[in-house]
């Protein structure tokens, strides 16, 4: 099956040749497929090599002369080695760039933890002004590409999944999509985990948010559906677990509410094998969320009858 | 930041004295803040192509302080040639002011980084010289300054080993050198640019006619490095 990651470079090819703004700057990872690219826009397809300090800092540098670039590798070299170039030579310089991870989570548990990156979202939220899209399908990472290159000089985050939902959906890369509505709780399905969000929700009397666009996170979409379904919210997210559980407190600082994050665990897991025994190790598939989706609902309704 | 009707006058390099000691209250200056001065001094009296009216314009000169940390020769430079109001030097560090003890591109007029933290500027510089090229602005010249200490960063490295392979022939790289590296690059500073295909020279850092001429040699399809040295700053 196609990933985003197959998207990522022909519809960022497409974008080269028609807008004189953008370049891409990579290390090694990811090359063969801008091939084309490079030939015919050699100066704005730049390889700067294993080198992921000045894939950052040269990105800042094309930003201060006017450009719009493009970064990509993987999260574990785009976030986390490079991380103070990110906060002082994008943040701190006021330079806008557009960060393309792939591999974030667990998309190559046999590659082990050095290419495991889940924490790269709550990192980014230690800084101010990031845009985080996540994308939960092939078709919505092309929507959100877009979204990213043509935010002005903006810091945009892309990640970047090999897990994906069946079918996209239409999103706005701003807003919240409700997918399911109900009375009981509120459940914020972020990207590629709406699938099993649906099927372990599935005759629960629960709404159904999804996300791909987290950060900014749409506070006015969730208060909405508190509404109808109660200050109960669960988040489950293809990263860190309570990765945005601040950010659903605030949303809710007004009202008494509980909330629930899911997602991967901190704990470093020492396992090679599949994503799928990933995500079931984690609690993330349609049976492990069930497990503690219906009891957090449970004891809300639990404490609503004390 | 308006620049008032008193800036306007024309200082020369025996006013920078001065000028830093609105900052520091003493004409008497740390190594890291007076090692730069003649450096800074060329650069911007006879060599940079830029002025307080081109702060904004795409083809000027870019000058990147990479080594932040002791910028009070830099903004009295910055000062001298009309960047900074002269009347805002004395609040040095304080609250209300720009000037900090690390720069800040966002507040200092004429400042093209933020700087402070080590092994930036260059890698900066980098990006900064393939975005002028890819937009066609092949005259604007892009200069760093790093210090040799600075120079330990690995990220200086990469942007060493990029730069030259990569013929940024317009990027400009200054090491002010103060023998402050507790573990020197065996064989020297320019012989490690000389390795990745740079262009290097290596020049007395007071004197402003070899600075001059260091600055001003032809490097036809290769990134230039100049070695300024002074006085060791243990000395």
């Amino acid at each position: 099956m196609e990933t985003m990651r197959d998207r990522f470079a022909p519809a960022l090819s497409r974008m080269l040749d028609e807008d004189p703004r953008v370049a891409v700057v990579l290390a090694e990872i990811g090359k063969d497929a801008f091939r084309e690219a490079m030939a015919r826009h050699p100066d704005r397809v730049i390889n700067v090599g294993i080198r992921e300090q000045l894939l950052v800092g040269a990105a800042a540098g094309l930003a201060l002369t006017g450009l719009r670039p493009v970064v990509h590798t993987f999260a574990s070299f785009l976030v986390e080695r490079p991380f103070e170039q990110i906060k002082l030579d994008l943040g701190h310089q006021d330079a806008g760039a557009v960060l393309v991870s792939a591999a974030a989570s667990f998309d190559w548990p046999a590659g082990g933890y050095t290419h495991m990156s889940p924490g790269d979202v709550a990192l980014l939220d230690t800084l101010d002004g990031w845009t985080v899209h996540v994308p939960g399908h092939p078709d919505e990472a092309e929507t959100l590409l877009h979204h990213a290159v043509a935010a002005g000089d903006d810091k945009v985050y892309v990640r970047l999944s090999v897990q994906s939902n069946r079918q996209g959906r239409v999103i706005d890369g701003r807003h919240f999509v409700t997918i399911r509505e109900g009375r009981r709780a509120v459940v914020v399905a972020v990207g590629p985990v709406l699938d099993a969000v649906l099927a372990a929700t599935e005759g629960l009397d629960v709404t159904v948010l999804y996300a791909t666009t987290v950060r900014p996170f749409d506070a006015a979409g969730l208060r909405r559906a508190t509404q109808a379904a109660g200050n109960d919210v669960v988040l489950v997210e293809p990263y860190l677990a309570g990765t945005s559980t601040a950010a659903v407190s605030e949303a809710l600082s007004y009202v008494p509410h509980r909330v629930l994050g899911l997602g991967v665990g901190r704990r470093e897991l020492r396992r090679y094998g599949t994503i799928e025994e990933h995500v079931a190790a984690h609690g993330l598939d349609a049976h492990g969320l069930r497990a503690r989706i219906g009891a957090f609902v449970e004891a809300g309704r639990a404490a609503v009858h004390v | 930041m308006t620049i008032t009707a008193d800036d306007s006058r024309v200082h020369g390099y025996d006013d920078l004295p001065g000028l830093m000691s609105l900052m520091t209250g003493d004409e008497k200056h740390g190594p890291a803040a007076t090692s730069t001065l003649d450096v800074l001094w060329v650069l911007y009296d006879r060599v940079l192509r830029v002025t307080p009216q081109r702060r904004d314009d795409p083809a000027r000169d870019r000058f990147l302080l990479s080594k932040g940390h002791g910028p009070m020769a830099y903004y009295a430079v910055l000062a001298a040639k009309g960047f900074v109001p002269v009347d805002r030097l004395a609040g040095f560090g304080t609250y209300d002011s720009p000037l900090g003890h690390h720069p800040d591109r966002v507040l200092v007029p004429g400042a093209e980084i933020a700087s402070g933290s080590l092994g930036h500027g260059l890698p900066i510089a980098v990006g900064s010289a393939l975005g002028l090229r890819a937009q066609g602005l092949h005259d604007p010249a892009v200069w760093v300054l790093i210090g040799d200490a600075e120079l330990d960063e690995g990220s200086n490295h990469e942007a060493i080993a990029f730069a030259g392979p990569a013929a940024l022939e317009r990027l400009h790289t200054i090491v002010v050198d103060n023998s402050s590296a507790s573990h020197g690059l065996p064989g020297g500073i320019a012989a490690r640019f000389e390795a990745a295909g740079w262009s290097a020279v290596t020049v007395d850092g007071r004197d402003h006619e070899a600075l001059y001429a260091a600055f001003t040699a032809p490097h036809p399809g290769r990134p230039h490095v100049v070695v300024a040295r002074v006085e060791p700053k243990a000395a």
